[in-house]
């Protein structure tokens, strides 16, 4: 950038109301000066001064006048109804309409001079106190002047007009069509170099696209941004859209988290996207990203929060229809105005246009979370060069309003952009930045997920497989094997023999337990059973004990007998 | 052209050419469509017309009220058809040919 330091202050400058051409001039327009707008057919002086003198009237209290040399005011009136300009309101003191057409039947003989306007002016801004004069296609008048000589005359009378009487001036003048070299063709040319501001007015089309462009081409005794900004004519009249505010961007910095509505992507962020941040979702044509941003969207509307969803692909009805298929169901925030869906299927114009509109939706709307789907459209054939601004202002603008952006880009798209054109960068811009890809394993593909960066959030580092599902959304856990990341029937290969594996080892053990059972009450029994042995050899033995004793009593008994039957008389012994 | 001024070539009871003329003060230009204008009608219209002359700074708003934004501008009032000029009048052979005046060759 260039150095811009003083520009807050806007003494002397006499504001537009054209936000960014104010934020480019650091004020708007030399106040009690003169400039210069040149530009070529429907490049929108008319309307830059019309805007001029409404925002004097309304916001500044200068009333102003509007010389219209080639329109008639009531025409003119009514070209501007479309921007919600009350004219005709205006019209009763703040604003003068002088047609000064040349009449078509005038005929002219020898030269002239402006005198007789210029005094007619001067007693009607008199009266009315008119501080701003807008002169429209003042190449008109010129034109009837005979030579260049009396041209620079009425040029330069106009110009000591203007000055002595210190009203702010502006003076609009076609610029050739050869839009490449800035210089207007004379004698418009001698003009650039008497006034103290010169702007010009662009209108490019490039490959069927109309690119408009204002730059400043010089502003006396003020720092101005000498690039050229991409501008609109859009429903409220002037819209210069500038790459960077030059200040600090007011955007309110969140510690809230919002849901990315799949639970496990939020724990996986650590609680969610931060509010106000810019998430970007990458990846190949149906990596489900769509399907990311319908889940973002549902909770967002689940919360109660105004949320809208641009989608550049398909139709609204379309989309939801689609999403419905995952269990992601938006029909009902649709009924009660709280989603607002945006087909821009159907937009056409330039990047710049695109942004625009979108920006005076989301006001209307009064959106907290936008999603655009995909943002890479941005980028589509004709707007190669300004996509990337368009997209930085997109972030900037989103996070000085805090909404939360939720945006999906083809990869494809920028592998492309890598090779020829200008890439969108917009993922060096994004907060959040999460990438889907296909892996294709053994004959399938399947969804990929991982969070590439997401600033001041920790998150997982790991690849997680996206399933979408008629119940919703949701992330496994990935398998690795072999340094391979196993994902979809694979994973569930290896899931379900795990479970078989599992299921094997528990009837194992169980088994085992049963024949140790066993084994147990076999040697238990084989103890008894021996106890039992042992008790009948005790007793066994016991028996034989007393059997022998007996008979060894009976012997000795019979032996006694028969001595007693011999009658021995031998001692017994 | 049309039938009036023919009859104004007829001498007595010919119309009398009304004009006006809007100056801006001493400018040159407006000086010298005076001027062209009281020789052109010395010449051609002898005793029969009338010119009123209007100082755009004097009278600005009349000026605003009939749309005269440049000067020096003549405006033929009568005969009817009001015509408008606009420059010094430097050209006889413009004027007779918007007066719809035939100029003796």
């Amino acid at each position: 950038m260039k150095a811009l330091v003083s520009l807050a202050s806007s003494t002397g400058k006499a504001a537009s109301g054209i936000e960014g051409f104010d934020a480019i001039t650091g004020g708007g327009l030399p106040h009690g000066r003169t400039t210069m707008l040149g530009g070529g057919p429907g490049s929108g002086k008319t309307i830059f001064g019309m805007q001029f003198l409404v925002h004097g009237a309304l916001h500044c209290g200068e009333a102003g006048i509007f010389v219209a040399f080639e329109e008639t005011p009531a025409r003119i009136v009514a070209n501007m109804a479309g921007f919600g300009w009350d004219l005709e309101a205006l019209q009763q003191e703040k604003l003068f309409f002088l047609d000064a057409q040349p009449l078509p039947d005038l005929v002219q003989s020898g030269t002239f001079d402006i005198e007789g306007m210029l005094a007619a002016i001067g007693a009607q801004a008199a009266d009315m106190g008119a501080r701003r004069i807008v002169f429209d296609a003042l190449d008109v008048v010129l034109a009837l002047l005979p030579d260049a000589a009396a041209q620079r005359r009425e040029m330069y009378r106009l110009h000591q007009w203007l000055l002595s009487r210190e009203i702010t001036g502006l003076i609009t003048a076609k610029a050739g069509d050869d839009m490449a070299s800035s210089c207007l063709p004379r004698p418009s040319s001698f003009m650039e170099f008497m006034v103290d501001c010169s702007i010009v007015l662009n209108h490019r089309v490039e490959l069927g696209v109309s690119q408009r462009n204002l730059r400043v081409q010089k502003y006396r005794g003020s720092t101005f941004d000498e690039d050229e900004a991409p501008f609109v004519i859009g429903n409220t009249g002037f819209n210069v859209a500038i790459t960077r505010l030059l200040g600090p961007v007011h955007g309110v910095v969140s510690l809230e988290r919002v849901s990315s509505g799949v639970d496990r992507l939020d724990t996986m962020l650590g609680g969610g996207y931060y509010r106000g941040a810019s998430v970007l979702v990458t990846g190949f044509p149906g990596t489900a990203k769509t399907t990311l941003s319908g889940a973002f969207a549902e909770a967002a509307c689940a919360r109660g929060e105004q949320t809208m969803f641009v989608s550049f692909d398909s139709d609204g009805a379309e989309v939801i229809r689609n999403l419905t298929s995952v269990g992601i169901r938006l029909q009902r925030f649709v009924q009660s105005g709280v989603l607002s869906m945006t087909s821009a299927r159907t937009m056409t114009g330039s990047a710049e246009t695109l942004l625009v509109r979108v920006k005076s939706l989301a006001k209307a709307h009064g959106t907290r979370c936008l999603v655009i789907d995909p943002v890479s459209t941005l980028a589509k054939a004709g707007n190669e060069l300004t996509a990337h601004g368009v997209a930085e202002r997109l972030i900037d603008w989103c996070k000085a309003d805090g909404i939360t952006l939720f945006c999906t880009s083809l990869l494809d798209e920028m592998g492309s952009q890598a090779n020829g054109g200008k890439p969108l960068h917009i993922s060096t811009l994004a907060d959040t930045w999460i990438h889907l890809n296909y892996l294709v394993q053994a004959g399938e593909r399947n969804r990929g997920m991982s969070i590439i960066k997401s600033r001041g959030t920790a998150h997982s580092n790991q690849v997680r497989e996206l399933i979408l599902a008629d119940s919703g959304v949701t992330l496994a856990d990935v398998y690795t094997a072999g340094g391979e990341v196993l994902m979809g029937t694979m994973r569930w290969e290896k899931e379900s023999a795990e479970r078989v594996a599992k299921e094997v080892s528990e009837v194992a053990a169980k088994l085992k337990r049963v024949s140790l059972d066993a084994e147990e009450a076999v040697l238990e029994v084989r103890a008894k059973s021996l106890q039992t042995e042992l008790v009948a050899k005790q007793v066994e033995k016991a028996l034989l004990a007393r059997t022998t004793e007996s008979r060894e009593r009976e012997l000795a008994r019979g032996r006694t007998r028969m001595r007693e039957l011999r009658g021995s008389d031998e001692s017994a012994g | 052209m049309s039938r009036p001024v023919e009859a104004a070539e007829e001498g007595p009871g010919a119309p009398v050419f009304k004009f006006r003329l809007y100056v801006a003060a001493d400018a040159f230009n407006s000086m010298q469509a005076v001027a062209n204008l009281m020789r052109f009608c010395r010449e051609h219209l002898p005793d029969r017309y009338e010119i009123e002359i209007v100082d755009v700074f004097r009278e600005p708003r009349r000026a605003l009220a009939e749309g005269v934004l440049m000067t020096p501008t003549l405006i033929k009032l009568a005969p009817a058809p009001v015509k408008r000029i606009v420059g010094t009048l430097s050209e006889a052979s413009t004027l007779s040919q918007t007066f719809g005046l035939q100029v003796p060759a």
